[in-house]
């Protein structure tokens, strides 16, 4: 309980903890992750090694852990037990340089332009920015309209226009594209595969089997609490490294 | 039966032909429990602000105190606030007691709390939904209260009216602090309660029309507040 009181309050002291600057994205070490609710482990010794650049589609069942995994690598959330390393970091000093398009956005009660507005000028951004962001992701027509009103994949798209209005060197999307009409996903992840040819560092969950094949540079499959295969896209998709994955590609259920 | 069709008739009268003794009750009623609820707001919401947010060492105290008096009688507030503006009161040398000033005091006590802890209940359950989001963004804590009060402005505003709404209707404390001076403290609540008891049934009546219309106007101003903010999405 301590531990995700400190995470709220002031920063904690270690050198660690003191906010990355800003920069290239670092590379990610994960060390025998463990998150436990009471008895049952989320995640039961997770380890993974992610290299500085490119885009790692996360994948797994329903349930495996990947909503979780990236709240922690964002430092939102205080594993049981283990480590995460970004390049000399903790998580949580790492939550500035990075945004996380939840899985379940939270716009605020406020005009669409308002909600982009509202983070550009607490990261003290450029507030011209506001038009180019929402024309980025098709938007432009709704800037006056309640966020609260938009539809389930148009909130997504504000959702992701407001993370990348933070500027961040890490890009976590957690099924950024899961209520989007064909259409808008092949242009969501045009937005996504030009953030990543900028240098963004993407981290990308998704249950799209055909979007993992488009923009994949490498693939994680996460499986009861670890993770089960880790390998580059063209060697994964032909021919994945467990059963659970196979399954999986197949459409089977994994459980 | 017939008195009272005829003391209807007079209030009526009164009400419609905006005597002149009358409307001076209705607008000093009105203006002490105005600044009351202003005086309210302004302490009660950070008030409450800070304890839906801040995690503290007490705040579990400050709660319950906060609810407690929440439920304060309008006569004890008066009583307290008489016995410390009374010539031998601690405050007697301000030479307060039975002025409108008193009653705006006594009020302010007793809707202060009322405020603070319907906003912290309010800032609380929007906090609970945006906490992770903001935390994500790395908001600072001042940032995070003015985002939950801009977004919470809706419900804050019918909060503020729910204080209006108790002040102006209560009597216990205004009357012990004010003393129902003819053309000084006299108000709504405490002008009927006096002309009831000496028998002036007309200008009862005619008070009690306008306070009724008072309250029907502040449910049905709390009502399309929580409309607006409905059809805007903003609840
Ligand atoms: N606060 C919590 N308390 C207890 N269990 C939780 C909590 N949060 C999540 N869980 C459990 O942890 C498991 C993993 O959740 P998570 O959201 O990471 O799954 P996921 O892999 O993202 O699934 P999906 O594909 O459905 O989005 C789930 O079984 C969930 O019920
Ligand atoms: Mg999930």
């Amino acid at each position: 309980m301590s531990d995700v009181l400190s995470m709220t309050g002031a920063p904690a002291k270690e050198p660690a903890h003191r906010p990355a600057q800003r920069g290239a994205p670092p590379p990610l070490e994960v060390r025998d992750l463990v998150l436990r609710f009471g008895e049952a482990a989320v995640l039961d010794g997770l380890s993974l090694t992610l290299g500085p650049r490119g885009c790692t589609m996360i994948m797994g069942p329903n349930g495996a852990g990947k909503s979780l995994l990236l709240k922690l690598l964002h430092g939102l959330l205080p594993p049981t037990s283990g480590r995460i390393d970004w390049g000399g970091h903790t998580a949580p000093a790492m939550t500035a340089r990075q945004a996380l398009v939840f899985q379940k956005p939270v716009l605020l009660r406020r005009s669409v332009a308002a909600n982009i507005d509202f983070v550009l000028k607490a990261r003290r951004k450029d507030p011209a920015r506001r038009d180019g962001l929402l024309a980025h992701v098709g938007l432009a027509h709704k800037a006056g309209q309640p966020a609260r009103l938009l539809s389930g994949g148009e909130a997504q798209r504000l959702a992701l226009a407001r993370a990348l209005a933070t500027d961040p060197d890490v890009l976590l999307l957690d099924e950024p594209t899961a209520s989007l009409d064909p259409a808008s996903v092949l242009a969501i992840e045009g937005i996504v595969a030009q953030a990543r040819d900028r240098g963004v560092r993407i981290i990308f969950v998704t249950h799209d089997v055909g979007q993992a094949r488009r923009m994949a540079d490498d693939v994680v499959f996460l499986h009861r609490g670890r993770v089960s295969a880790h390998s580059p896209a063209h060697d994964f998709f032909p021919e994945p490294a467990c059963d659970a994955a196979r399954a999986y590609l197949d459409g089977r259920i994994v459980v | 039966m017939q008195s009272i069709i005829d003391a209807l008739g007079l209030a009526f009268a009164l009400v419609f032909s905006a005597d002149a003794d009358l409307l001076e009750i209705v607008l000093l009623s009105l203006r002490v429990s105005l600044t009351a609820a202003a005086v309210a707001c302004v302490i009660g919401l950070p008030i409450g602000a800070l304890v839906a947010i801040g995690r503290f060492r007490g705040r579990n105290a400050v709660l319950i105190v906060m609810n407690a008096l929440m439920g304060l009688p309008p006569v004890v507030v008066g009583l307290l606030v008489y016995l410390h503006l009374s010539r031998s009161g601690p405050l007697g040398f301000l030479g307060l007691l039975y002025t409108p000033t008193a009653m705006i005091i006594a009020q302010t006590i007793l809707i202060a709390p009322i405020v603070a802890a319907l906003s912290r209940q309010v800032l609380e359950d929007l906090h609970a939904e945006y906490a992770e989001q903001f935390r994500s963004l790395c908001l600072t804590r001042i940032q995070t209260v003015r985002a939950l009060i801009w977004d919470a402005r809706y419900s804050l505003l019918t909060v503020g009216l729910a204080g209006f709404g108790r002040a102006v209707a209560e009597v216990g404390a205004v009357i012990i602090v004010g003393g129902n001076i003819d053309h000084m403290t006299r108000v709504m609540t405490t002008a009927i309660a006096l002309e009831t008891s000496r028998g002036d049934l007309a200008l009862a009546l005619a008070l009690g029309i306008i306070l009724l219309v008072i309250s029907l106007g502040v449910n049905a101003a709390v009502q399309s507040v929580r409309m607006t903010a409905a059809r805007q999405a903003y609840v």
